[in-house]
């Protein structure tokens, strides 16, 4: 029972009023970042991460996960509302969601996605709150092999699941371990790859990275559709939202399956995206009146967001227990326990109590200040919405810029972003995916620090890492996820060929 | 990601993804070249600094040459982008490259204010009223939260110096 009374203390920590304060201000300021276009949850964390360098680190994850849940919530506003997805995970909301408030229903639908949302998310706190003691049992049989097992299986699950080409994801995902490496080599103290550069020495920071390819590129891609920008009208009572919530019920199933759906590929750093498709996808085939689908069914809105954000929220899980983060957004929140000086890893769970336990508390809480928040709020933010990108666009561009500059406060910094940016609009045109490459800039170091420990301490033998069970079963399952493609098409050849 | 249509022409899609693999193919060449300079054999303390990149670097290479091949043998017909849309890109790139150069030297507020007024006048088409208050207000206001509030300091420029600030 040391877990109830750790999780007590949490709620504790998060209750205090200062927490509850930067909880709503997290929310309030992540809805506005999904909803407005060129802001997303990534970037607009690491855009406001350098402000929380001088709070408490308890206090400062509380504020910047409240933005991620406050981002995922944004998202759905603008799908439903003007069939633009804010957030790539919102984007199978549309589907269902924009077609229901054209017949008038946007009260539902947006009814619909919040409380799914919330569904999802405390779901997988449950399970995070379920599994994380567990992680701590794990901590003490963690070596370099194991470490670098788990790095393995994080990067080839994103070649396996990601819907790319795998090759474009590999390269991409190359060019964000290139990049780490550039700087000071943390083992033998030596400098590499940096040309002669003196600006280079630190290498590049992950969050430059960041801001420049999501906050930037996202700009210039919206900038390529012109500065048009179309408005709509919300409405939210009330009855509206009692009525739909008599409804929700009756979709037990279709929300259970998304819970899992979203869990798993949240654990599995696949993210929230590749969730709400697949959830989308099942709940299409499975569903009742599964051929509807697409033309305003509230099951369609439900099933996406459910899993969207059961797979935000329990990517946190492999974040805080293995130091691998299951999506972009929650690298940057990985970046910034470094930077608070905390090591994530099982360690953290046997370490830092108070604070791994206040963060799982303040999911709980987040989570329902969101849902009330974005209940309530509605018609402001879809205001937010129809301030015209002319405006909005030179705003976001500031604030990248000082996001980027306050980072390590360099001007060289800011150019940087630029140069990232304009590589991330080239590089989502050509259709490579940026998330691995982010994580593989906040992961390179650690892994290839792992890597190398391994090797020393089997004087470069590959065979370290099929030493034992543990990480043998983590590398064969990274294999298998790295050939699951071509797994399947096998797989599929071969049923053809026996039929 | 366009159609093809009469009117319109810009850069054919094809090019720009052989091109995109060439550059990142390149870009591996040059972390080979750097691991190479930094040694990638065994030294007295184990895998020397070159070791690790130069692994990701051949990877790099070798997932580019796949790239480029699968670019090559694509025969669709699809556009980059129009050359009207490029334009709009480059109206966007060009003024934040000048906005992020000219910073160390007038400052983050002085800058930023004029970048967004040249925006909103130039390519949003707003009054000089509405661009005023809106340039003027955004740095006035990111001066109170980061500088007062949050005290994270912004590069500053001979104006803030002669106010004092």
């Amino acid at each position: 029972m040391e877990e109830l009374a750790n999780l007590f203390h949490g709620f504790a920590v998060a209750l205090q009023p200062y927490n509850i304060m930067l909880m709503i201000i997290g929310i309030t300021l992540g809805v506005i970042i999904g909803v407005l276009p060129g802001l997303g949850g990534a970037n607009g964390v690491a855009i406001l991460l350098p402000l929380t360098f001088s709070m408490p680190p308890t206090s400062a994850i509380i504020m910047l996960s409240c933005i991620y849940w406050g981002a995922l919530f944004g998202g759905a506003i603008t799908s439903i509302l003007f069939n633009i997805p804010g957030e790539p995970w919102s984007v199978a909301t549309t589907f269902d969601g924009y077609p229901m408030a054209q017949q008038g229903k946007p009260g539902e639908a947006l009814t619909a996605a919040f409380t799914s949302s919330f569904v999802g998310a405390l779901f997988a706190v449950i399970m995070i709150t379920l599994v994380a003691p567990l992680v701590a049992g794990f901590a003490l049989r963690f070596g370099p092999a194991e470490k670098f097992a788990v790095y393995f299986l994080a990067f080839c699950s994103f070649v396996g699941l990601s819907k790319e080409p795998p090759f474009k994801t590999i390269a991409a995902m190359m060019m964000g371990f290139a990049l780490a490496a550039v700087g000071l080599d943390s083992i033998t103290g030596q400098l590499r790859l940096t040309f002669g550069v003196t600006e280079l020495l630190n290498g590049f920071d992950f969050l430059i990275a960041v801001i420049g390819l999501f906050g930037i590129g996202e700009i210039l891609l919206t900038m390529e559709e012109g500065l048009a920008f179309r408005g709509g009208n919300a409405t939210i009572n009330l009855r509206v939202v009692l009525q739909t919530w008599c409804e929700l019920p009756s979709y037990w199933m279709t929300s259970l399956r998304s819970c899992l759906i979203g869990c798993w590929m949240g654990v599995t750093p696949a993210g929230a995206t590749p969730a709400s498709f697949m959830s989308y996808g099942i709940a299409k085939r499975l569903a009742r009146r599964g051929n509807n689908f697409g033309k305003g069914e509230i099951e369609g809105v439900i099933a996406p967001e459910t899993a969207a954000h059961a797979a935000g929220t329990s990517a946190l899980l492999p974040m805080l227990s293995l130091g691998v983060p299951g999506s972009p957004t929650a690298a940057v929140l990985l970046g910034g326990l470094l930077i608070w000086g905390l090591q994530p890893g099982p360690m953290l769970f046997v370490e830092q109590k108070e604070f791994v336990w206040g963060l799982i508390a303040s999911m709980y809480l987040g989570n329902l200040a969101g849902l009330i928040v974005v209940l309530t709020c509605v018609p402001i933010f879809a205001a937010i919405l129809r301030v015209p990108f002319g405006i909005i666009a030179p705003l976001i561009l500031v604030l990248c810029a000082i996001g980027a500059y306050s980072v390590h406060n360099s001007t060289f910094d800011v150019m940087l972003m630029l140069v990232f940016g304009v590589l991330g609009y080239l590089l989502k045109k050509c259709n490579y995916p940026l998330a691995p490459l982010v994580l593989a800039i906040v992961l390179g170091d650690k892994a290839e620090e792992a890597f190398r420990q391994s090797l020393l301490g089997s004087q470069g033998s590959l065979g370290v890492f099929f030493s034992n069970g543990l990480v043998s079963t983590i590398m064969v399952l990274g294999l298998v996820a790295l050939f699951w493609s071509a797994i399947q098409e096998g797989y599929s050849r071969l049923r053809t060929a026996a039929a | 990601m366009t159609e093809l249509p009469g009117s319109e022409s810009g850069p054919a899609h094809k090019t720009l993804e052989i091109g995109m693999a060439l550059l990142i193919g390149a870009f591996g060449l040059v972390v080979i070249f750097g691991s190479l300079k930094a040694g990638i054999n065994w030294g007295a303390e184990g895998p020397r600094a070159g070791f690790f990149p130069f692994y990701i670097g051949t990877a790099i290479v070798a997932a580019s040459a796949i790239n480029l091949w699968s670019a090559q043998r694509n025969t669709d017909r699809r556009l980059f982008a129009a050359w009207g849309q490029l334009r709009q890109v480059m109206s966007v790139v060009v003024p934040t490259a000048i906005y992020v150069g000219s910073m160390p030297f007038i400052g983050l507020y002085v800058s930023s204010m004029l970048f967004i007024a040249w925006f909103m006048r130039w390519l949003g088409g707003y009054r000089w009223l509405t661009t005023i208050a809106v340039a003027v207000g955004m740095p006035v206001l990111t001066y109170l939260v980061f500088e007062r509030w949050f005290l994270v300091p912004l590069p500053k420029g001979p104006l803030e110096e002669w106010l004092g600030l």
